[in-house]
């Protein structure tokens, strides 16, 4: 069995940019294990642009901003599995994976980082009542049918959820010659970022049916027709006010789910609020050894934070592997009060001075509101924001000296709800 | 001329044909679906029950003990999956208790294992009973099998052995030829033929087996119109749940049984997931198979009367199965009087997978032996396994691999099936020619993202082992294309 000195488990943005993190800081056997038969990941099929206005200076399309980090990983002795699969991680770093090229074999790493990516939640995630014909499917495998592949999904479509890959995939089968009918969220929110929803519907005349879902789903072979429901404040479906849409396909973008299968394997402890790993300010999981990053550990609105997280995984994997890492036997931890979703790290190394990034999200959208990091009962950051959204994830840096000796919470101090 | 027509290839036409494939007759199989198992099979509670509940002296309680009896033995040479969980009838009050009791006599009387347990003696097994089970009803013998896959093993041997199979060929008329044309081997009598008139042509055969599921009153009813049965629909919906790192139970956990049936029971299945259901509803359309809020609603609320702990929010699939029922509560199995050779076997409702063997058995000793001279064949073929790699040591794919590289590209993420899994599924003798006819046979797509990373990639495999375009592949029955053709400017 090969021992190499970091395996990073998928060569999307974050594995990338882990691998090359890594390598910035001193590792040289470093080897990527990616089951597609490129490097990039979903960047691949986001051919719009929007990425890279932090990573790079400018707006580039999501394969663009994925060459630029290939590029990069040329440059270095990183090595490439592609067309490989890992089919479990074990707690004491063995990697078992299999290709047409090797068949099963087992690979160990004197450090792991996950960079799995997210999945999208399918139809029986949320139970959406009715038949089971074809033309339902989530958005993400719709852009690959479009955008990779090259086939056509529909020709009269309507999209549940307003997550941001449902919003850029109302624009893109517009552009593609389909009619979009409408877009239904059950929240009274979009739930992807504001630019997407002025982009993508407004500016298509695309409707946005806010405290709306669907009901019932039509159709023996391909799908006939949705039915669409206004929602009461729990949620649930009020009667009289359906409206029906003879649509042949419905689109879902009801949400991501980090997937995390392989660190369930590893016995990595796993957060139920992010559903991803529990990590520390270093990105190590509950595996000594094992770090995570990018969709795996938390689902991210923007790729550069992706492959900036990347970058920080890679470095610590290094520190790890060279025994450059912080004592972690005193740490504290970090919570948040009921009004956020998350807060990332979960868990700070007491020794080390380098500042820390912590990164949450809202509930439900909040204007003009102040929020406090707190170490114990003392303030220690106080931010004003004019505005809070759920799908926009919020980081702020606080230097090492102030994090202080005692758990740190983070809490509303005034806001004005939406 | 055929000896047997049977018209459905549900469990129940699986089982006969695999049956009479073994004897010197030929035997033709007309199915209304794109594949096997695509009606009741497809959509049901997958146990084999214990036989403890049927009422005393019918044939349902007959046949559902001795299926359960014979299932482990099928399964094993059938090469299909079958597990025995045992199941806990639970009591939460004094009624119910009672309930339970008579329950236990019952099974004592036909010899099904059964004990019953105090509450701390079930929770011990079972921890996540809800807080209100003050009892349970042990039955040691239930157990739990993939239906599709016994009806899909039983058929490819079948069409091995001469069976011929018609896919997508529904029975439009069916019309009894003059008394004189059929000399009946045995008796030496003359009596009618039988012309089964479809969309893909006619077929004559001296004796049908109609196992139509919910349909087998319409197909009764177009040979006799006045001595006609009929089957109502009843509609059961279904939550099936992620694999989950620690089970949410180990075994069938049945509520206390009601007119309506057995209740809405939590089910562990054979790979590994939670199936939360049935409910059951008569409803007037045969093809009402969908879903609807209030149901699901309801089968949410039933299921934790008797479990908890269920992580609803671990929901993968939610899906509706219609059961055959008939007038009389009992299965209908037998020969049509007014015309001989035609067998009815309808109203398999539950406990009818549990039976299903043992309704083959019965069929062939009560009715079979009787029409046809039963010469076993010279040679008979025993299908080949299908490679499951999932279940196998790294060693033993390892050696699959060095024979086809193609076994060890694995496609289905969550479920870790191989590219090879997936051709094979497509290559067998009753190969898989739709994106679900794969997934029931090889699994791929069954886990938690539904198939939202592999479809793209199994219908091209479809495409390409079947010689048609992408655009040509369905996900299931005629007009359900996943993706279709473009407007290319």
């Amino acid at each position: 069995m090969r021992e190499h000195e970091l395996i990073v488990i998928g060569g999307g943005s974050a594995g990338l940019a882990a691998a090359i993190g890594a390598h910035k800081n001193g590792l040289k056997d470093i080897l990527i294990i990616e089951r597609a038969d490129e490097l990039g990941g979903i960047l691949l099929q986001c051919i719009h642009n929007g990425f890279g206005l932090h990573a790079f200076g400018e707006e580039l399309a999501g394969p663009t901003y994925a060459e630029r980090w290939i590029y990069k990983l040329a440059e270095t002795s990183i090595q490439v599995k592609l067309n490989t699969s890992v089919i479990s991680i074990t707690k004491d770093h063995i990697v078992s994976y299999s290709s047409k090229e090797e068949g099963y074999a087992k690979a160990k790493g004197k450090s792991i980082i996950l960079a799995m990516g997210c999945r999208e939640r399918p139809r029986g995630a949320i139970a959406i009542p009715g038949y089971r014909p074809a033309g339902v499917l989530t958005a993400g495998t719709a852009q690959e049918y479009v955008n990779i592949k090259g086939y056509s999904i529909g020709k009269k479509i309507f999209i549940l959820g307003s997550g941001d890959i449902g919003l850029i995939m109302a624009r893109r089968l517009t552009l593609e010659g389909a009619e979009v009918v409408g877009v239904a969220e059950i929240m009274p929110y979009s739930n992807g970022l504001p630019r997407n929803v002025k982009q993508c519907l407004d500016d298509y005349d695309i409707p946005l049916y806010l405290n709306h879902t669907v009901t019932f789903i039509d159709g023996h072979d391909r799908v006939s027709s949705i039915t669409i429901s206004k929602v009461d404040d729990n949620l649930m479906p009020i009667s009289g006010t359906e409206k029906t849409f003879e649509v042949d396909t419905l689109l879902l973008s009801i949400g991501l789910i980090p997937e995390n299968d392989l660190s369930e394997i590893a016995g990595i402890k796993l957060s139920p609020a992010t559903k991803g790993a529990f990590v520390n300010n270093e990105l190590e999981t509950s595996v000594p050894g094992i770090f995570s990053c990018g969709n795996v550990l938390h689902v991210h609105d923007l790729v550069d934070y992706v492959s900036k997280e990347g970058e920080s995984a890679g470095e610590s994997a290094a520190n790890f592997v060279l025994g450059k890492s912080n004592d972690k036997s005193e740490s504290i931890d970090v919570e948040c009060s009921s009004d956020f979703g998350y807060i990332l790290p979960s868990k700070i190394n007491i020794l080390g001075d380098s500042p820390v990034e912590f990164m949450y999200r809202i509930k439900k959208p909040m204007r003009d509101v102040t929020i406090g990091i707190y170490s114990g009962d003392n303030l220690i950051r106080k931010t004003k924001k004019k505005t809070l959204l759920p799908s926009i994830m919020e980081k702020v840096l606080i230097e090492k000296a102030k994090l202080g000796e005692s758990d740190i919470r983070i809490a509303i101090i005034k806001e004005e709800s939406i | 001329m055929y000896d047997y027509i049977i018209i459905g290839a549900g469990i129940n036409g699986c089982f006969l044909a695999h049956e009479l494939s073994k004897y010197d007759l030929d035997v033709l199989v007309l199915e209304k679906g794109p594949d096997v198992a695509s009606g009741a099979t497809m959509a049901n509670s997958a146990i084999i029950h214990p036989g403890h509940d049927p009422k005393p002296g019918t044939l349902k309680a007959k046949l559902n003990v001795r299926g359960n009896e014979l299932y482990p033995s099928v399964c094993k040479e059938m090469d299909a999956a079958f597990r025995q969980t045992s199941a806990f009838v639970v009591a939460t009050n004094q009624e119910e208790l009672a309930v339970i009791h008579t329950l236990h006599e019952q099974s004592q009387t036909r010899n099904v294992p059964s004990e019953i347990l105090d509450r701390a003696q079930a929770i011990y097994l079972e921890p996540n009973l809800s807080d209100n089970v003050i009892a349970a009803l042990n039955l040691p013998s239930t157990g739990i099998i993939t239906p599709w896959e016994v009806a899909f093993n039983l058929m490819e041997e079948a069409i091995l052995n001469d069976v011929k199979l018609y896919l997508d060929t529904k029975v439009l008329s069916i019309i009894a030829r003059p008394k004189t044309c059929y000399i009946d081997a045995k008796s030496g009598d003359s009596r009618y033929a039988y012309e089964v008139i479809t969309g893909k042509g006619n077929f004559i055969g001296s004796n049908i087996i109609n196992a139509a599921g919910v349909y087998a009153d319409e197909i009764y009813s177009m040979l006799n119109p006045i001595d006609k049965f009929t089957i109502t629909s009843r509609k059961g919906e279904y939550f099936i749940l992620d694999k989950l790192p620690e089970p949410l139970v180990s075994r069938v956990i049945y509520p206390i049984p009601s007119s309506k049936g057995k209740g809405v029971l939590v089910v562990p299945t054979i790979h590994g997931n939670t199936l939360l259901g049935p409910s059951s509803e008569f409803i007037d359309d045969k093809n009402g198979d969908f879903t609807d809020t209030e149901t699901l609603e309801y089968v949410r609320s039933q299921v934790k009367k008797t479990v908890k702990n269920i992580p609803f929010n671990k929901a993968i699939k939610t899906f509706a199965g219609l059961r055959p029922t008939g007038p009389t509560g009992d299965f209908i199995i037998e020969e049509s009087f007014d015309f001989p050779g035609f067998i009815n076997i309808g109203a398999i409702q539950s406990p009818g997978l549990a039976s299903a063997p043992a309704i083959c058995e019965y069929v062939m000793d009560t009715i079979i032996e009787k029409q046809v001279i039963l010469k076993e064949k010279k040679t008979y073929i025993k299908r080949t396994k299908l490679p499951i790699l999932y279940k196998m040591a790294d060693s033993e794919k390892q050696k699959l691999w060095k024979e086809n590289p193609s076994y060890g590209k694995i496609v289905c993420r969550c479920e870790h099936i191989s590219e090879g899994e997936i051709i094979d599924s497509i290559r067998r003798p009753l190969g898989a020619t739709t994106l679900d006819g794969v997934k029931k046979r090889v699994r791929p797509s069954m886990g938690r993202c539904q198939g939202s990373f592999c479809q793209p990639a199994i219908i091209e495999i479809l495409a390409s082992e079947l010689n048609i375009s992408v655009e040509e592949v369905k996900l299931y029955n005629e007009g359900s294309n996943v993706v279709i053709k473009g407007e290319s400017n």
